[in-house]
């Protein structure tokens, strides 16, 4: 990468905030639209590296549909200093933005087969744009499922647009949560046991899985039992970034970078590494 | 009883059991109805049977004092409710409640031990099957307890 591309890429452009939704007590949805120029291209599953000025830098993936071209969308959960400043953003407000960077959600290769998308918490997040990118282009795929896993029923992420898609005719919606009280009246268990009831068939389906690690790991081994490929289970991981250009390290995973050799990666090529402690 | 015992083999925790066993097993069984709000079971009564649910969801609880009731896990159609009945003391350790109609085959546990008892490749055959189910909501259990929404950074 020479001098002048890489100046390029860790400098970070101006970003004006147009609106800023809250979706739960701790989470917030920011669209992003350039002060200058178009935003660009991106694909399902890959992240910005956006910028509170004066405070610091943070990887969040994108979470809108990547066929708008008008705006960036980010959905922020509010954990640390940097996350809480770009969370508090208001529109009128100018962030920092650097990318899209990252390897994306194989919807390609996921074109002829049924396709599972499993998601816990914030997780679904990551997966938004693949899931309006297999709806735009529902012809393409057999059998879709979105299995959705949160804490509570307080807790469940894009709640209207969860109800909007079980609306939908080309999409099979299962929702759970960890912990209820009566007043819920859907699942309650962990989002792997979804994966028993839902319809698609194992050996021609591709899943695309995003949560927290251990979820994760807990519904591949789900997937795999199931008779799903480990050649066709995709995650997506979450690791300190810095440069997002696998420059810096700090987000190596035994031999690859998360932000750029990632965040997706097939289960298939990350499996042994992910039962090891120490990376 | 030729087609409660066909429906009763067609249910998926019974999938692919030799059809002798099912001879077998289709004489502690019978057909069950349950109003969304009743109770399957409570709480320390005797476990003295178990449930294979066809169509509805069963919410099991347990009542705290000075709390509403929690859902600790909901259980559907093709799954089976109640483990109890297997173990001493047969006494069941939550509270089950249909949260939708259900219609279900209730088995009885009594006549479900004395013949497995009777042929212990039966109650072989009952226990494997069990065993995976009782394995999978172990694990389940195992990963709630985890509480892994609860930080999780975008």
């Amino acid at each position: 990468m020479s001098a002048a591309v890489l100046a390029d890429a860790m400098l970070p452009a101006p970003y004006r905030v147009t609106a800023a939704r809250r979706e739960l007590s701790d989470v917030v949805t920011l669209d992003l639209v350039p002060l200058a120029g178009e935003v660009p291209d991106f694909a399902p599953g890959q992240f910005n590296m956006l910028y509170a000025f004066g405070v610091g830098e943070a990887a969040i993936s994108l979470s809108g549909d990547p066929s708008d071209r008008s705006r960036f969308v980010h959905t922020v959960r509010d954990v640390g200093a940097v996350s809480r400043a770009i969370a508090a953003a208001q529109p009128g407000m100018v962030l920092g933005v650097r990318g899209p960077f990252g390897a994306a959600w194989p919807v390609a290769q996921a074109e002829g087969h049924d396709i599972v998308i499993v998601a816990g918490g914030l997780g679904l997040a990551p997966l938004r744009p693949a899931i309006y990118h297999v709806l735009n282009n529902s012809e393409r795929f057999g059998r879709i499922a979105l299995l959705y896993g949160s804490r509570g029923p307080d807790d469940i992420l894009f709640r209207e647009e969860l109800g909007a898609l079980r609306a939908r005719l080309d999409i099979d919606v299962a929702v759970t949560v960890d912990h209820a009280g009566r007043d819920w009246h859907g699942h309650v268990g962990v989002v792997p046991r979804l994966i028993e009831k839902a319809s698609f068939d194992p050996a021609n389906t591709v899943a695309l899985v995003c949560g927290p690690e251990v979820m994760m790991r807990f519904t591949a081994t789900a997937l795999l039992g199931a008779g799903v490929p480990d050649s066709r289970i995709f995650l997506s991981l979450e690791r300190n970034m810095k440069c997002a250009l696998g420059l810096c390290g700090h987000c190596q995973f035994g031999p690859d970078f998360v932000c750029k050799d990632g965040p997706v990666f097939g289960y298939d090529c990350i499996a042994r590494r992910l039962a090891v402690r120490e990376i | 009883m030729e087609t409660l015992e066909r429906l009763l083999l067609a249910h998926p925790f019974l999938a692919g059991i030799d059809p002798q066993f099912g001879r077998l097993l289709v004489g502690c069984a019978k057909n069950v109805r349950f109003a969304a709000g009743e109770f399957l079971f409570h709480e320390s009564d005797p476990a003295d049977e178990f449930y294979l649910i066809r169509e509805g969801m069963v919410a099991l609880e347990v009542s705290v004092p000075g709390r509403a009731p929690l859902v600790i896990s909901t259980i559907g159609e093709g799954d089976l409710v109640g483990a109890s009945w297997l173990v001493a003391p047969y006494r069941w350790n939550s509270d089950a409640r249909a949260t939708t109609p259900v219609r279900a085959f209730s088995l009885d546990a009594a006549c479900l031990r004395r013949k497995s008892e009777e042929d212990h490749h039966l109650g072989y055959e009952m226990m494997k099957r069990l065993m995976q189910v009782m394995v999978n909501r172990m694990h389940a259990a195992r990963q709630q307890l985890l509480d892994v929404y609860g930080t999780a950074p975008a």
